[in-house]
Parts: structure tokens; sequence; C-alpha cells
């Protein structure tokens, strides 16, 4: 065994759980009746590093590790989790859980086995066993390509951050599944003054690697990428209101696609029947364009996962196919509803809190337009290139997006940048109109964290050029008489 | 938290810092956070989680020289702690000098006699049983059942009850404890709308004592209220025109200006407020306040997260704004000196933070302010995160509802309203009475004479 941080439950740890813990520490979940029960053992240490004002500033690490015990008796779940391995705190968990069930009978947990888990972030070495001068070199590196590159530059932050996260599972349906998930995030924050005006300009990425990120992504590609935002929204000119053509760039507007339609299809919210996608699975719910996929199989991708967190074998699900609905993203939950089986949707933020269906990587697939045509067809309208984030009303559909890097296009031409842009619509109406798709689909390398019910977990997003005919931009300006 | 309970907080953390003074630090600063909760969430009738968890851990920042690093764990046993501390101990060596970092003088450190009493801490809470918990959510949820035939769905109704205590104890002589708990309730009905879509909407109450908590029949009703409020909800026409935000959306508002006023935000010249003290930011209708000493207040607290006393300060005065809020790192990256507003996060970071930040009330009434307002836009919801703080640019989406000669008319959704915040804050014409201390940020209703609003 090579490495620093090891789980104390993983084999040769100080607190090992086997298959005989594991057993035991289920039945006791179940003693009081449930339908089923789970174990989640998580061990997680991140590190972070800032580098702010030319100097490394500060430099943190983090250890936190528990168990998380679930106990089901229909649409009801007992959760409880304690902080250390002992078996009396591991016991109390799951006896706390066992209450939600209460006054039934004991049920038999069938014996659990490991299961085989693919290996899609292999990593020769873990950042968090690297040396911390090299990951302070990056930085510098960063710092100093963005400074130099430009006068106008008057201040950069850059940070890395570095976590491993452990995790080991079992359930009352004999399944058990182990895991080591690693997870790099690179970011860089530039501010230009140019005459009183200030702008700022952002840049980062990463994904379950390890720092040989940096051999494709130089720290000196960053600094490129985040000064000429910042230089270019120096420009800016205050951002058209109405309704208009939206042309989303590749990469990054898949985030558009995660909010507006992704959420809709998880299965928790058709279960309860509160999204507007409940009961319409065989419909035409977006333009025959559209193919959209969750993918949790992508190789180092920042989504990507080998098991969830359910221990279930998430694939690639077709959740649209030409327009047509196919299906949802389920969690163990949701799958014994719909009668089918779970498709590894199951994400938990930690072991303090209870899975549901969540996203992975979520894109849409590419189409058959060269992306030069899309922006051609646009007489007014606006190109969004880079969004700052988004948020969904599941219920309906209704979204917003504002964009830190957007311009207007004339003509045909993409032509000035624009502040403030926001893009307001509805998931259903916009997947309905999207009207040309290019041939140049890309997975962003953007650092993704969804949000759900207080829960975040790392997400992937990826799409082609879309034209979206007619959306409201929410910008100032409002269109002379 | 008993007595002793909380003293064996302080006595581990007096061990941590004690063992990394002996590890080679110059400064060590041990935060230890103990806290227990229950939450209950029950959804169209039937009970739906019962979670019930402790928690404790550790976060450590040091330095060694001028160099600072800092860790955490949940991990209390033995190798744990060691862990904790030949970590921190590793990153300051690898960390560099930093000229401004290092605690207070110890001279400026508060101490309990100075530390006012703000009943934060209800021993009631504590006792509300899972049982109790899941009827009152239930009877809630109920209640927005009842209130309408068109509510005909639920996201559910929740019910958590949390107790915590935190000890910071530093190498520069401080050593205090702060408890406090927490209720609250939140119900989520669903409507269906005429053209197939569905109508989700909230409310909540929450309280430092369970005595202070609304009923949760009439937290159901109000949030089925305003889930109908918004059946056939429509977009406007692009146009300029006033816009009343209620108090929640206010509160939002305010919540971006209290990002703006923050000493990191300053020095690191990442806000539109730079360079502003002393000018106006704000109609001259504006007052704002941060003040920690609100009696069962969410946001109050006796002392700061570097051990400074707590204070009031006021930061904005008729529209003029009178200072920014520092811990004593940004006090000193801008010459000034600390208005005791430093936060330290339980992985042991410090920043600065505002307590309970306040837009004092008027006089008006909310109905007196619409009624005067011949066409407008009432905000009630706001969504998306469309805010540029280094320009004040703002842009979200919003709902609510149009105001046709001063009168709430037809709901509305999928618009956007725009306008510089610096802008938005002086154009205020109006503020109204309606202050609650139910958030850490609060507001009374408020007009905006003209922004943008995007549409059809």
């Amino acid at each position: 065994m090579t490495g620093r941080y090891h789980a104390p439950f993983a084999e040769h740890g100080s607190h090992t759980v086997d298959a005989d813990i594991a057993n035991r520490l289920l039945r006791i979940a179940l003693e009081k009746g449930g339908d089923y029960a789970d174990l989640f053992f998580e061990y997680s240490v991140s590190g972070s590093y800032v580098y702010d004002e030319q100097i490394l500033k500060s430099a943190r690490r983090a250890v936190s590790m528990g168990l998380g015990v679930r106990v089901m008796k229909g649409d009801a779940t007992g959760y409880a989790y304690c902080e250390n391995f002992s078996f009396d705190a591991m016991k109390q968990a799951a006896v706390t859980a066992a209450q939600i069930a209460a006054g039934g009978q004991p049920v038999a947990p069938l014996a659990v086995s490991m299961r085989d888990a693919p290996s899609r972030y292999p990593v020769e070495v873990e950042s968090l066993d690297v040396d911390g001068e090299l990951k302070k070199a990056i930085l510098e590196r960063a710092d100093r390509a963005a400074r130099a590159s430009d006068s106008r530059v008057v201040r950069v932050d850059a940070s890395f951050g570095e976590s491993i996260r452990e995790v080991l599972i079992a359930n009352s349906r004999g399944h058990m599944a182990h895991d080591r998930q690693p997870l790099i995030r690179f970011g860089l924050h530039v501010i230009a003054e140019d005459a009183g005006n200030r702008q700022s300009g952002s840049s980062g990425g990463g994904g379950r690697m390890g720092l040989e990120y940096f051999d494709g992504q130089t720290p000196e590609w960053h600094a490129e990428q985040a000064v000429r935002q910042a230089l270019v929204m120096l420009d800016a000119r205050e951002a058209p209101a109405g309704e208009m053509d939206v042309v989303l760039a590749p990469g990054d507007s898949g985030i558009l696609l995660h909010e507006a339609v992704g959420h809709g299809l998880e299965a928790d919210f058709n279960r309860k029947k509160t999204s507007n996608y409940s009961g319409r699975v065989g419909e035409e719910v977006a333009s025959t364009l559209c193919t959209v996929v969750d993918d949790a199989s992508l190789e180092g991708s920042r989504g990507s996962i080998n098991i969830d967190d359910e221990g279930q074998l998430p694939t690639r699900s077709v959740l649209i196919e030409g327009g047509v609905l196919k299906g949802y993203m389920q969690d163990r939950h949701s799958a014994d509803f719909f009668e089918t089986s779970s498709d590894g949707h199951g994400r938990r933020q930690s072991f303090r809190s209870h899975p549901m269906p969540r996203m992975t990587n979520t894109m849409l697939l590419g189409g058959q337009d060269a992306p030069e045509d899309i922006i051609r067809s646009v007489s007014r309208g606006v190109y969004a290139k880079k969004f700052g984030g988004g948020q969904v009303d599941i219920s309906n559909g209704d979204f917003v997006f504002s964009l830190t890097e957007g311009y207007l296009i004339e003509d045909g031409k993409v032509t000035a940048p624009l502040k403030g842009v926001n893009l307001i619509g509805n998931g259903p109406d916009a997947m309905r109109n999207v009207v040309m798709l290019g041939h140049d689909f890309e997975v962003s390398d953007g650092s993704w964290t969804c949000g759900k019910e207080g829960q975040s977990v790392p997400v992937g997003v990826g799409c082609p050029t879309i034209k979206i005919a007619s959306m409201t931009v929410g910008g100032t300006q409002v269109a002379g008489g | 938290m008993s007595e002793a309970e909380a003293k064996a907080l302080v006595d581990l953390g007096r061990s941590v810092v004690e063992r990394t003074i002996a590890g080679g630090a110059d400064v060590a600063e041990v935060g230890v956070h103990s806290g227990s909760h229950l939450s209950v969430k029950a959804r169209v009738g039937e009970a739906e989680l019962v979670e019930e968890a402790g928690s404790r851990a550790l976060g450590l920042r040091v330095m060694v020289g001028r160099r600072v690093a800092s860790t955490y764990t949940s991990d209390l046993s033995d190798t744990g702690q060691r862990t904790l501390i030949e970590d921190a101990l590793e990153l300051a060596r690898l960390s560099e000098p930093d000229e401004f970092a290092g605690p207070p003088d110890p001279s400026e450190l508060s101490s309990e006699s100075q530390w006012a009493e703000l009943d934060t801490f209800d021993e009631g809470v504590s006792r509300i049983s899972a049982e109790e918990a899941l009827a009152l959510a239930l009877r809630g949820e109920r209640a927005a059942f009842d209130f309408d035939p068109r509510i005909t769905n639920s996201e559910g109704a929740s019910f958590t009850r949390a107790r915590g205590v935190s000890v910071l104890v530093t190498s520069g002589g401080f050593a205090g404890s702060d408890q406090g708990t927490y209720a609250s309730v939140v119900i989520n009905p669903i409507a269906d709308d005429e053209d197939g879509k569905k109508r989700s909407g909230y409310h909540w109450s929450s309280s430092r004592h369970y005595a202070d908590l609304e009923d949760s029949q009439a937290v159901g009703a109000e949030a089925a209220r305003r889930t109908i409020a918004q059946l056939g909800a429509k977009k406007l026409p692009t146009q300029e025109l006033p816009v009343v935000f209620d108090k929640d959306a206010a509160r939002s508002i305010l919540g971006l200006f209290a990002g703006c006023i923050l000493g990191g935000a300053i020095w690191r010249r990442s806000s539109y407020l730079v360079d502003r003290v002393g000018t106006r930011v704000a109609s001259e209708l504006v007052d704002i306040v941060d003040d920690p000493l609100l009696p069962r207040a969410p946001g109050s607290r006796a002392f700061d997260g570097e051990g400074l006393l707590s204070r009031h300060n006021v930061i904005v005065e008729g529209g003029v704004l009178q200072t920014y809020l520092m811990d004593t790192y940004s006090a000193r990256k801008l010459g000034l000196n600390s208005t005791c507003s430093a936060s330290r996060s339980p992985a042991g970071g410090i920043s600065t933070t505002t307590t309970n930040l306040i837009l004092k009330a008027n006089t008006q009434s909310r109905d007196q302010l619409i009624a005067e307002t011949k066409h407008g836009l009432y905000v009630t919801g706001m969504m998306g995160f469309g805010f540029n703080a280094v320009t004040g640019d703002f842009s979200r989406g919003a709902s609510g509802f149009l105001i046709q000669d001063g009168e709430l008319s037809h709901p509305v959704s999928e618009v956007t309203i725009s306008l510089n915040l610096d802008q938005l804050l002086q154009r205020i014409d109006a503020v109204a009475d309606d202050l609650d201390h139910r958030t850490a940020i609060a507001s009374p209703t408020f007009r905006v004479s003209s922004m943008t609003l995007a549409g059809a």
C-alpha cells in the first residue's frame, strides 16, 4: 500500500470493515423491520492552496470520516451517522436509524459480497502524495504568466484544491462495493483595470486525475484565458433586453442543459410527480435534434464515478433520444417505485447525508451543423460563451442563467462583448426551440458543482454549439421604439 | 450543553494549543465544534425522513513566524489529533511569510465578564422528539392542502432542530465558548396551473427558541396562499418600471450589498464599493447596521472569530457609507481597525462576516407603499446568480405581481430585472415598516424608482 492517507475501514486499516462486520450492522439496522438498509463508510481528505499577492498565503488540509446508516420502510427513510468506527458507535447509529420501522419484526439481510467495479480514474500518483512545493510552483507559474501578459492586470489570485474520497458501501440486498475517488481543481481569478473601469476574468478546471492535468492545460494557458476574458469585458457594453435568438458555445453551455432539463429528469421528482417531465416517458419533449445522455464513465471527468453512493454500477444513461423522453435517472428507492433497476445515480455529499438521484456528466450530443453556419444564421442575438451559474424551478422548468462572457451577434457576426447578461426561459420550451446543433461537441473542463436539497456533488457537462430560437435575454438596454 | 461538557471542549482545545506550540508553532488557535440535530420530513401525509445525529470536529490554525496554515478533522482519536497538528506544522512551512498575518494584540481580547447575554440557547428545543416533530410537520402540510383544493401535491414539510457549541482557544490567551439552538419549519406545496405547468411555493419559520417558532399550520396556510397566488403567472413586455421588493426579495438584495462591504473584498479590490467610505452609496432613506447584540437573533454572538468583543456597527447612515466590516487581517491591509467582524470557519480559516445585517424600517406600511405605486412590479422571488461584485452589475430572474393603480394585479414570472446595484440602492424612494429578525440579513419592503424588466 502506497500513499499517506487511507481509510481506517479499508483492508489493513485500524478498523477494517469486512463482510462479517457489515452483516452484523445490517442485521441491527433491520431489527425493527424495514425493507432495506445500507451502510455508507466514508473517509475523505482534502487540501487547498491559495496563492495571493505573489505569495502562497494559505495552505489547508481537512480530514472527515464516518459511517451513515440508512433504513427504509416504504417511502420513509431513517438516517443516522457516527464519526468513528468503534463497533459501539456504529451499532448506536444502526439502532437510531432502525427506529423508522418501529414495531415491525426483525428482517434478515442477505449476506454481503464484494462487487467488481470499473476503473475510470486510474491515477499513478495521487495529488495529496505529491510534494507541496510542486503545487506551489504551478500556482506561481499561473500568477507570473497572468501578471506578465498585460499591464492592466492589477490583481491575480490562484488556487489549487485536491481531495481523496474513499467509500465502502454495504446493503441488505447482499452488495458490497468500494471506491477511491481522486479529484483536483485549479482556479485563477484576475482583475484588470483601465481608466477607472474594473473587470474580472477567470479560468479553471480539473477532474478525477493527478497533476498530469497540467501537462494538457498548463497554468500559462489558464492565465491567458482569464486575462483575455477580463480585458474583453473592459470593453463590454450594456446588454440588450428582450426576446432574441441565442447561440450557446460548446462545452460550458452544457450547464444550461444540466439545469433546464437534467434536474427535471431526476427520478425522485418524477416518483413524487413534482417534475414537469412526470409521466411523459415516450413523449416528444425536445426538438428531434436533441439526444441527451448522462454518462458516469468518461475517463477522468469530474462527474465520473465507478460506483454510486448506494454501491450500484452506473454507466451511460440515455435520457432523451431524437427528442423523445426515454427515462429518468434512478436511485435505488425510485427504481423500486418504477419497477426498474437503479442505473447508478444515487449520490450524496457525505456520510452525513442520505442519497438521492443526482447527475454525473450530463451531455447534449453533437449535430450536423458547422458552428460558423450557426452564427451566420442569426441576424440579431446573443452568443453565450462562459456561464457563471444557474438555477431552475423543477416544478415547471423555469430557469435563469448568468453569463460571465457573452457577445452580441449582429448580421451573422459575433461583435461587441456584453456585460450583465442573464438568460431566462423554460427548460422544455428551450429544448423544443433548439433549431441547429454543431458538430463540435465538447466536454467542459469547468469545476461544476451541483447543489440539491443542501447537498453538493461534483458534476460534468458537455454540448456542441447550440442555436435556440427566441429566448429572453435580461439586459438593461430596452430596444429603441 | 452542560457546563461540564463545555469545559471538556475548552480543555480539549487547550491541550491541542499546547501540543501545537510545543511542536514548533508560534501561534496556535483551535476551534472545537460540537452539535446535534434532528431533521424530519413528511410528504403527502406520510413520514419521509427521520435523521438524527451528533458530530464533533476540531479546526486548527497555526503560524510559524508569519507563515499561516490550517487543518481540520472529524477524527478526534489520538492519531487524528496528531495528524491534525503535524499536517498544520508541515503546511505552515510550505506557505510563505505574510507580513499582515497574525492574531489581534492580546490586550484587545475580550473576556467572560464583558460578554453580553444574548439568549440564543433554549433547552426546550432539544426536547422535541422525532414523533412530535413529524406530527408538527404533518399538521403544517395538512393545513396547506386544506387551504385550497388547487394544492394538489407537495414537496414536503420539514422540521429541524439543532443545538451546538463552539469553543475558541488561542495561544494569545483567549478561551471562550458560545452555544446556540435553532428550530425551523418549512412547507413546500405544489399547485397545478392552467397550461399543465406546476407551481411550487413555500413558506417557513425559524427561531432560536421553540416558543418563538410560528405554528406549523399557519406556516402551511401561508405557503399555500403564496403558491396559489402565483397561478396563471405571465411574462410582461420589456420595459422600464418601478420595482417593489417584498422583504424576502429585499433581503436578498441586501445580501449582495453585504458581500461588497467586507474588508476582504475591499483590499482585494473586488467590490464596486472600493474607496467609497464617506460617499453616498444609497438613497437618504437607507440606514444599514450590523448588530451582533440583538437577543435571540440568528446572527448574534458575544465575541467574534478572533475573540474580540462584539459591537454594533453603523454601515450606512442617511445613504452615506460609514465603514467597511473588517477582521484584524483586512483592517491591517486597509490601515484601519478591526470592527470585530471576524468569522472563523470550522476548517480554521478566518474571514470577515456580517452578523445581523439590518436595513432599518421606515414608518409607512407595505400596503401604503404599494397603494402609492401607480404602475410597477412587486417582486416576491428571485432566481439565478446574476451579480458581479466588481462592477455592481445586477440582473436576476424575478417573479411576483404586476402593480396597477396601486393594487396587486396578475402574477408575473419568467422575466428578469436589471440595474447596477449602486444605482439600485440610490433609487430607493420608499421603505416600509415590515422589518423582522427571522434572518441574519433582514430588510423591510422597499421600492426602487426604476429598473429594466426584460420579458416578452
